[in-house]
């Protein structure tokens, strides 16, 4: 793989023939056909795509490991035993070299292959995990058992805490800098002394993650570099089409001008409201006219939306004073808030247009006292979501249906079967972002189409044009 | 009348010695506040502190670090200036002096001069990035309006204060103790919260992600305004960190302090607020029950009596169950513990105001915190700007004092600050400093020696 550094191959694991998880340290010195440089890696986009999903519909830990082996198993084998590893490790480095090219890209990339990896590793025996743990050189000893002795009780408190088995005599816990396992830190799955993590076997997984992670970060970091210096000119005609087009099909359509149906005016707003409105957005539409007031991320969350929706700067700003002036006064509203309106559509500060929030990043927020953004379907109580229900016309068997979903964290399906409800129509492609809603919503509305099916991510992949593809490249001059 | 006259006419009046005796106005004025950086401000001993040693004549010493921090200034009218920066203590107090800011508030290090940022833009990749900010924690005791029914918003009495007693009490003890930080700088906001600085060189250089994480770590408080139940406690025991802060802290405050200063079971509301956290209605309706019948004129504190009834009730064993074990730890928990804004840990580049600021609606200052001794901290005594001047007029005090502050109120305060906070810390930092130093030395060394 010429394309991405001079390689070395270090292939210990293969020649010794046991399959274990790469790394993805150097490119392998590898001839690759172009064609298999694009279905490797459409095959592993679908994976990581399974995954952003599956992560976004709030799964727990273990029906993401069976999702992820699905996954793999699925989309990663290959008629020949021998061109699995490299099959994985081709299509991790074309997909790196697609991902490196923004912020976002980058992001997006970087937390699913480190999902992917982390279920992988959980899948892999113990022993193949102990070799995973040593090619990382991390210099942490196991707790000795002096000292185990002495903190026994606190780490057997912990185990409880997080419904685990209780740690025997035996057992492996390693002492590690708690800057090194932030996730088990922010769980209160770890128990901590002095600075130090005891971290036990089975939560080894969150130490090579992170690892992972940040080997991978500085890698993209630098592939980005030498995307913008060198590759993308010199491969202008040959991979540079492909990585762009392979890219664009994740993003899929952002929402950050309501392209669709131009503008939403102030007099037609209540009525969309009402008949157009994902219950997140219409719970805070609906606090704002009653309290005359939202909190920050509240006002983020409805602000961005209606610029989704096309309401104009102009209007926006008519809209939340006409609002906030009632409770704070004109005066406060232009001292304190207009500012941020205007930022939110890029006036002011950095000038970045900033994109309406997808369901995945209200899902994923923390609303706290006096505050009503966030995903309802999760962060109300049970009772409030089933009188927000109501309230939005859904009968009583469909709340019971959608009550279903929300008892298993499928979050976004409760919103798709609400939907489904209130429009009396399937949405087949499921509700993924606040705005989509909102446009499915006046699609069935202003019965353009019946239920036209948002182009999902997957299917925007498959269908993509490639350019004919028939040489045999080598990647390797 | 005569003083208001005086003060908004004549700048020097002050300083003449003519009002020594005089009782000032109790407020905040641009004039009061000319005095106070003129004569009081700490301006040497912020700048020790954010230049983390590297003042000093050591080798080592990064001469840009102070010049990369960002302050940003809010002055009257409420203009709001970003990005300024400072390459010296004489620069900072000129700077200071100059605009006479309100509010003074302290950024991160950035990668490079954030004044000049614009300057770097250019060069297409973003070299404008935050590099080093303490760790942060801010408390707000409007956080708690649902909690606390003596005041509410920005109001704040000796009934309420408590609960940020108890906030710097459990977060002070889990950064040493868990986390192993040593230098915590806790700071009065000036009205209705505190401030939390951990200077320590790993707390400084922690990612957002671990910022995060240990944010995390101290929340346990997750309802929002739609739901019921604010802290909910899974599992089959509490974890370390929350068994220490229940014992040590939160049940004493929530039992000797809490019950009968604010109330808690004293109206049919609030023991319904309180009933409403039991997730058996069986058992809630008992309660209700057994409290809605005429106490039988019992002396005893009615707060007290209904709050042993629940517990009896709670723990007998009469009722089994996961949700009802915990029922009673997170009724404390939910009334007690520490509600922190988390966007303000999250992120290197949030601002936080600075220490000695003097705060324009109550024109008190903002004065560092002994966690050791912070149940005896009262934020109704703390020194006011006019209080101060008042003092500096009169002239008592430590007669001799190099200092201005030190003929003042505020002098406790700086002393404080240099002997518990910041001597410490900048003894760290030089050993710091000198390690980091001698390992690169002997790295070089050796490569040499290749």
């Amino acid at each position: 793989m010429e394309i991405v550094r001079r390689p070395q191959l270090k292939s210990t694991a293969i020649d010794r023939g046991v399959p274990t998880l790469p790394l993805y340290r150097s490119a392998p010195s590898l001839e690759v056909r172009l064609e298999d440089f694009e279905l490797y890696a459409i095959d592993r986009l679908r994976v990581l795509t399974g995954i952003s999903d599956g992560l976004s519909r709030g799964k727990r830990p273990e029906e993401m490991e069976k999702l992820v082996a699905e996954l793999w198993k699925a989309n990663m084998r290959h008629p020949q035993a021998s061109e699995v590893m490299n099959k994985d490790i081709i299509s991790h480095f074309v997909l790196r070299l697609v991902y490196c090219r923004t912020e976002d890209l980058r992001k997006w990339f970087l937390s699913m292959e480190t999902a992917l990896f982390r279920y992988r590793f959980r899948l892999q025996t113990a022993e193949a995990q102990r070799a995973v743990l040593a090619e990382f050189q991390l210099p942490y000893k196991a707790v000795t058992t002096s000292e185990f002795e002495v903190i026994k009780d606190k780490l057997t408190l912990v185990a409880r805490s997080i419904n685990q088995t209780l740690p025997t005599a035996d057992a492996i816990f390693y002492k590690v800098p708690f800057q090194e396992v932030p996730e088990l830190v922010a769980g209160r799955r770890v128990f901590l002394s002095d600075g130090y993590a005891y971290v036990a076997m089975n939560q080894v997984v969150s130490l090579v993650a992170t690892q992972f992670r940040s080997l991978l970060s500085k890698a993209l970091t630098l592939t980005n570099r030498k995307w913008m210096s060198t590759i993308r000119e010199q491969e202008k005609d040959r991979l540079t089409p492909i990585v762009e087009a392979l890219s664009t099909s994740y993003v899929g359509p952002d929402y950050s001008v309501g392209r669709e149906f131009g503008e939403v005016s102030l007099k037609d707003i209540d009525n969309v409201a009402k008949s157009s409105f994902p219950l997140c957005m219409r719970h805070l539409f609906d606090k704002l006219r009653e309290d005359h007031h939202l909190k920050h991320w509240g006002r983020m969350q409805l602000g961005l939306f209606l610029k989704g929706v096309g309401l104009k700067l102009d209007d926006a700003l008519a809209f939340w004073k006409a609002e906030f002036s009632q409770k704070v006064g004109a005066e406060r509203f232009d001292k304190e808030y207009a500012y941020s309106i205007r930022h939110n559509y890029g006036k002011e500060g950095k000038r970045v247009d900033y994109t309406p929030y997808s369901c995945q990043k209200i899902i994923s927020l923390t609303p706290s006292v006096g505050d009503h953004h966030g995903c309802p379907y999760r962060h109300f109580s049970e009772e409030n979501i089933r009188a927000a229900l109501c309230k939005m016309g859904v009968n009583s068997g469909g709340v019971e249906d959608v009550m279903d979903k929300v008892r298993h964290k499928h979050y976004q399906l409760a919103c798709t079967l609400t939907f489904e409800a209130i429009h009396g129509c399937p949405n087949d492609a499921g509700i993924n972002h606040p705005n989509q809603y909102f446009s499915d919503s006046q699609k069935i509305l202003k019965s353009k189409v019946k239920c036209l099916r948002i182009s999902f991510l997957l299917t925007s992949v498959i269908d993509l044009e490639f350019p004919p593809i028939s040489t045999v490249h080598s990647l390797h001059p | 009348m005569v003083i208001e006259e005086a003060v908004n006419g004549k700048d020097d009046m002050l300083i003449d010695g003519q009002m020594a005796d005089q009782v000032l106005p109790s407020g905040f004025n641009l004039n009061f506040l000319n005095l106070y950086y003129a004569k009081l401000f700490p301006y040497g001993d912020i700048f020790k502190w954010m230049s983390y040693g590297n003042d000093g004549k050591h080798p080592a010493c990064d001469k840009s670090y102070f010049g990369r921090r960002e302050l940003s200034f809010t002055l009257e009218n409420d203009i709001y200036l970003r990005f300024l920066s400072f390459n010296s203590v004489s620069e900072l107090e000129k700077g200071i002096r100059e605009k006479c800011p309100f509010k003074i508030d302290i950024g991160p290090v950035y990668s490079v001069d954030p004044s000049k940022r614009h300057a770097y833009a250019q060069s297409g990749e973003n070299v404008f990035k935050p590099v080093e900010r303490e760790l942060i924690f801010d408390i707000d005791i409007t956080d708690y309006d649902d909690v606390r029914y003596c005041c509410s918003g920005a109001d704040v009495c000796l009934d309420c204060w408590p609960l940020m007693t108890a906030a710097i009490k459990v977060i002070n003890t889990a950064l040493r103790d868990d986390f192993g930080f040593r230098h915590i700088l806790w700071v009065y906001s000036g009205r209705r919260g505190v401030h939390c600085w951990v200077c320590d060189g790993k707390a400084r250089r922690l990612t957002n992600e671990q910022r995060a994480a240990i944010a995390d770590y101290f929340r346990v408080y997750k309802g929002s305004e739609n739901s019921k139940k604010k802290v909910s406690l899974t599992g089959h025991a509490l974890h370390p960190f929350l068994v220490r802060s229940y014992t040590e802290v939160l049940k004493d405050l929530f039992e000797q302090t809490l019950l009968s200063s604010q109330q808690i079971f004293s109206t049919e509301d609030r023991c319904e607020k309180v009933l409403e956290m039991i997730p058996d209605e069986s058992v809630a309706a008992e309660l209700r029950g057994r409290w809605q019948k005429r106490s039988s004129g019992s002396k005893d504190d009615i707060n007290a009596v209904r709050w042993e009834h629940l517990k009896h009730t709670l723990q007998s064993g009469r009722h089994k169950g996961q949700g009802l074990r915990r029922c009673v730890e997170e009724i404390v928990f939910s009334f007690s513990y520490p509600r922190l804004d988390m966007e303000v840990s999250k992120h290197m580049n949030h601002l936080l105001k600075a220490p000695f600021c003097v705060h324009p609606k109550t024109g008190r200052v903002c004065v560092p915190i002994d966690p050791v001794h912070c149940h005896e901290f009262d934020p109704t005594t703390v020194p006011t700007l006019s209080q101060l001047l008042q003092e500096l007029n009169s002239g008592g005090m430590g007669q001799e004092g190099d200092n201005d502050w030190d003929r003042t109120s505020l002098g406790e305060s700086v002393r404080f600050f240099r002997s518990s906070f910041l001597e410490p810390l900048l003894k760290a930092c030089k050993e710091e400093m000198e390690s980091a130093y001698n390992s690169k030395l002997q790295q070089s060394k050796n490569s040499l020696s290749w």
